[in-house]
């Protein structure tokens, strides 16, 4: 700051020492100064530039000192006096404006020149701002440096609330700084999930959910459209849509970017960072930079420890003892107290890669290593990160890890443990009285007992000792004994629910029911899913059993439905689809009539066929005139047929007693009733209704999953019949006398199916699986059809809106339109080949 | 550099887990993936079992299973999986500053025909 101007000194004309010049007073600056000095202390004539009016700190610091966990004089790396006895000149709080790279020279905002021999631009990186409106309102800050904590510790000292924009690593520690200053506090994050860029769903999941235990709020998927003003002073977020989160501090921490503008002008060649080779050396020999304002081969780096190599490599160089820099590989830490989360390497997956996952729910743990050709290629750690740098170290050496495969996620311990990295060795080594079911405190004497005695499966072993019949987390030492105890005469259980468990489906939907999950990474964290995010079978099935246990609370996932649901059309061959209008208990109307062949020649349907169900399916519509198509059908009063879902499709009807000279009962109304009580329910699979008015049969009531057939004395009520690839008859359920006992039961039946049946098992398999009787003994308990046709209702009241009209009204509209039209022009192609 | 990318849009415009189409005229339909672990891939939309719409299908790790007959399609290399045979060309994708970019030729001229000669050759082997 007070320092000489120094024009005459310099190389040309007495020191022989040549001028270091250094733009940027950060750690990466510092760093590679004290690098070069401790090569070569009598080398330079030093002269650094910082624009913050300071010594230089350590910038991943300032995060507990908004925490209010440190002071910034603990953070300080280098005081005034190392400078000074350095012989450093500090330019602190005068920004440089330009570089004369002609002269050799750099200009700086207070008029000051500094001539270079060799300059180095350690500019780092500025925050990224939004644009949105709003955004240079007074109290929006951004988390860079020690004058924005400043700012946030004194708006935290009037209380209030903060918004912190952004739930990436700064964002968080941000909002838990600000927390635990008493704020209150709320995160919007554009993604789904928190960190995406470090942590995975599930990982993301856990984050949240903690965050949210402490009073965070968290807004995951929300997009800030405007932080809202009065006076000039912020004192709101609204978000897309239409949300308003008062706010007293609005910080912004979104991301940053290179602090690229003085090379830029200087002409250096920059692209996303400025571009150096593997010496940090700029396209300018004489002109050197570092840190996170620079481009190497293709990367940019927003973490610290790459700086430490690359400080290092640079030194190297100018002392003429060249070594190069190869790139970073990095690893995340959160600091924020509490909470203990790691993230390294890569960690999304691919080609040949191998994920091992383990889940620990009561510990609230969740490890996942990405092995590839024996080599940990990435790791997520979340609640037991003390691991992770061995996992990091493996990573970085590219360590063949096939001796120890079997025990790395168990972590080093285990792992390095000789012998003992054969988990069946390590279980055998343990003695009798060893926990192995925490929940059920069942030790390894009892269960080896139990299997002694006959439990030769997993499930026989839950069923007999209850070891691992709780949590499910000792599953995998459970199996252990059991191979140990019986060698290969292990008994397969029953087929578990995919590959990414070990559960059953009635093992999951008993557990979501009991132990009240109700998000489906919840569930996969809770019961130990062996992968991160699922598969295209459990996800659909998760997000069924979800709907059903919890109606009126569980938000639909639409990324676990199946396309049909998803788009409420059904996929044809080509691509299109079709579409059918429902027609209750197959009445129709010509207003009806004609809105559909409306519907046909002005989207050019190729074909409008008559279903098995007594309705209309118009053929070949595309995606993108779906919304159009079902705006035109509401129009005339038409709802969605659900002809694609696993729901209730048709109740087919004959005319009955109304016109038919045989007909006993009103077949026509009883099934409109029914279909309007029954339209737009989720259930396990498909499902089909019909009502006969005589036992002539004629709307086919006994291959349905419900049929009603009329006789003179009442209704004859038949469960699980299938005209599908086996065809089925159905079962006599019941006889009841009135319309109201019929619909109750059906509504009774309907749901006991929807609660306990498996996802994508149809009622006649369900029915032959549990048998006849069962289904007749639980609805026959007192007051069993009240109890689950109100169930049923219940759940109705959340399931009973047209999802057509909120389509057509512009719900998930990104679902039907394209991107983009690509349109080559002519030639393009050989151009550009 | 930049004019051989083709900007396709903002990041926020797909949902994680599902994918949106690129029409082509006068070419092959894309369909472009945002998977639930923040990857971004691009590939024709069209399985190469019987040409089902991939950009209709379930989202799993970096996997599509096909809309029509559940076959797995690797996002990142095009192949089917497990026991099923057959590509899909891909087309490179890069995200840039929140914006997704595709690589011009190859979304002119229908893929990655390296890909797809890959594939032909690892069946004949």
């Amino acid at each position: 700051m007070n320092a000489p101007m120094n024009f005459e000194k310099g190389s040309p004309s007495g020191s022989s020492r040549e001028r270091l010049v250094v733009i940027g007073n950060g750690m990466a600056g510092c760093r590679a100064v004290e690098e070069i000095l401790a090569r070569d202390p009598g080398r330079f004539d030093v002269t650094i530039f910082g624009a913050e009016p300071r010594v230089n700190y350590n910038r991943i610091m300032l995060s507990p000192v908004l925490a209010g966990e440190k002071t910034f004089d603990e953070i300080v790396i280098n005081t005034q006096e190392w400078y000074d006895d350095k012989r450093i000149t500090l330019v602190s709080g005068d920004k440089v404006d330009s570089i004369d790279r002609e002269h050799k020279r750099v200009v700086a905002a207070s008029g000051r020149i500094e001539p270079y021999d060799k300059l180095l631009i350690a500019t780092g990186s500025d925050p990224f701002i939004i644009p949105v409106p709003g955004k240079d309102l007074d109290g929006v800050v951004t988390f860079r440096d020690l004058d924005d904590v400043d700012k946030m510790v004194a708006a935290a000292g009037k209380g209030g609330s903060a918004v912190v924009i952004g739930g990436g690593l700064l964002g968080l520690e941000a909002a838990h700084g600000l927390n635990l200053r008493g704020m209150q506090v709320t995160v919007i994050h554009l993604m789904p999930t928190l960190m995406e860029r470090q942590l995975d769903e599930a990982a993301g999941w856990l984050l949240k959910t903690e965050l949210e235990r402490r009073g965070q709020t968290i807004l995951t998927g929300a997009n800030t459209k405007e932080i809202v003003g009065k006076d000039g002073k912020v004192s709101a977020v609204r978000l897309e849509d239409g949300t308003e989160i008062p706010a007293d501090i609005v910080v912004m921490a979104v991301g940053i970017r290179p602090a690229t503008a003085l090379a830029r002008e200087a002409g250096l060649e920059v692209e996303r960072g400025i571009m150096v080779d593997d010496h940090m050396v700029t396209s300018d020999p004489s002109v050197l930079a570092v840190g996170e304002c620079v481009q190497h081969r293709g990367l940019c780096y927003g973490l610290v420890a790459p700086l430490w190599d690359m400080c290092r490599a640079l030194a190297d160089h100018v002392t003429e003892n060249p070594t190069g820099y190869l790139g970073s590989v990095t690893s995340t830490k959160l600091k924020v107290s509490g909470i203990d989360l790691f993230s390294a390497g890569d960690f999304s997956g691919g080609e040949g890669c191998e994920d091992i996952v383990m889940r620990d729910a009561s510990r609230g743990v969740y490890k996942r290593v990405i092995v590839k050709e024996n080599k940990v290629l990435g790791a997520v750690l979340y609640g037991d990160t003390a691991d992770g740098s061995w996992y990091f170290d493996l990573m970085k050496k590219g360590e063949d890890v096939s001796d120890i495969r079997e025990a790395l996620i168990f972590g080093q311990a285990f792992a390095s443990g000789g012998a003992l990295a054969d988990p069946n060795a390590a279980v055998a080594a343990l003695s009798d009285d060893a926990e192995i079911c925490g929940c059920n405190g069942v030790s390894k004497g009892q269960v080896v007992s139990c299997i002694n005695d006959g439990a030769h499966s997993l499930d026989a072993v839950r069923s007999t000792c209850k070891a691992s019949a709780s949590c499910g987390s000792c599953t995998n030492l459970v199996e252990s004994l059991l191979s140990l105890t019986l060698g290969g005469e292990v008994e397969s259980g029953p087929k578990t629910m995919c590959k990414c468990t070990s559960f059953t489906h009635g093992d999951v939907r008993k557990h979501i029911v009991e132990k009240g999950l109700r998000e489906i990474p919840q569930v996969m964290q809770e019961l130990h899913w062996t992968t991160p995010d699922g598969c295209a079978s459990c996800r659909p099935a998760l997000n069924y059993y979800l709907l059903c246990a919890w109606p009126g609370e569980y938000v639909d996932d639409q990324k676990s439905r199946f396309v049909n649901e998803r788009m409420h059309a059904n996929i044809q061959k080509d691509g299109t689809y079709s579409v059918v209008p429902r027609m209750w208990g197959g009445l129709t109307n010509p207003k009806e009539l004609r809105a559909i062949a409306d519907v046909v020649e002005k989207y050019n349907a190729p074909m409008v066929k008559v279903t098995g169900g007594q309705r209309l399916d118009i053929f070949g519509i595309k995606k993108e005139d779906l919304p159009a198509v079902w705006a035109d059908l509401n129009a005339a009063g038409m709802v969605s047929g659900h002809a694609y879902g696993k729901s209730l499709r048709t109740v087919k009807t004959c005319v009955g007693s109304e016109w038919c000279r045989f007909g006993t009962q009103d077949s026509t109304g009883l099934g409109v009733q029914i279909e309007h009580m029954t339209w737009g329910s989720w259930m396990p699979h498909k499902f089909k209704i019909a009502v006969s008015g005589c036992p002539r049969n004629c709307a086919e009531a006994t291959i349905k999953d419900f049929g009603v057939v009329c006789v003179d004395s009442g209704y004859e009520l038949h469960i699980a019949g299938n005209g599908g690839i086996k065809v089925r008859a159905t079962d006599l359920l019941c006889k009841v006398e009135t319309e109201q006992e019929a619909l109750d039961v059906c509504a009774a039946f309907i749901q006991l199916y929807r609660e306990e049946a498996w996802y994508l098992e149809r009622t006649a398999p369900w029915v032959e699986r549990v048998g006849l009787d069962y289904v007749k003994d639980r609805l026959a308990e007192e007051g069993a059809i009240e109890h689950y046709a109100a169930r049923f209702r219940y759940s109705q009241q959340f399931m009973q809106d047209d999802p057509w009209a909120k389509r057509a009204a512009g719900e998930h509209e990104k679902l039907h339109q394209h991107l983009a039209e690509v349109r080559p022009y002519p030639g393009a192609k050989m151009e550009n080949a | 550099m930049i004019g051989n990318w083709l900007d396709i849009g903002p990041v926020t415009q797909i949902e994680p887990g599902t994918a949106r189409t690129l029409p082509v005229v006068g070419g092959e339909e894309i369909a472009v993936f945002h998977t639930m672990r923040n990857e971004f891939f691009a590939i024709r939309n069209k399985c190469p079992h019987k040409q089902g719409p991939l950009s209709q299908g379930i989202v799993h790790g970096d996997v599509v299973t096909c809309p029509l007959h559940n076959w797995n399609i690797s996002l990142r290399s095009g192949k089917a999986l497990g026991e099923d045979e057959g590509c899909v060309p891909t087309i490179p994708l890069k995200v840039d500053a929140g914006r997704i970019y595709l690589l011009r030729s190859a979304v002119i001229g229908g893929g990655d025909e390296a890909a797809v000669q890959q594939a032909t050759q690892d069946k004949a082997a």
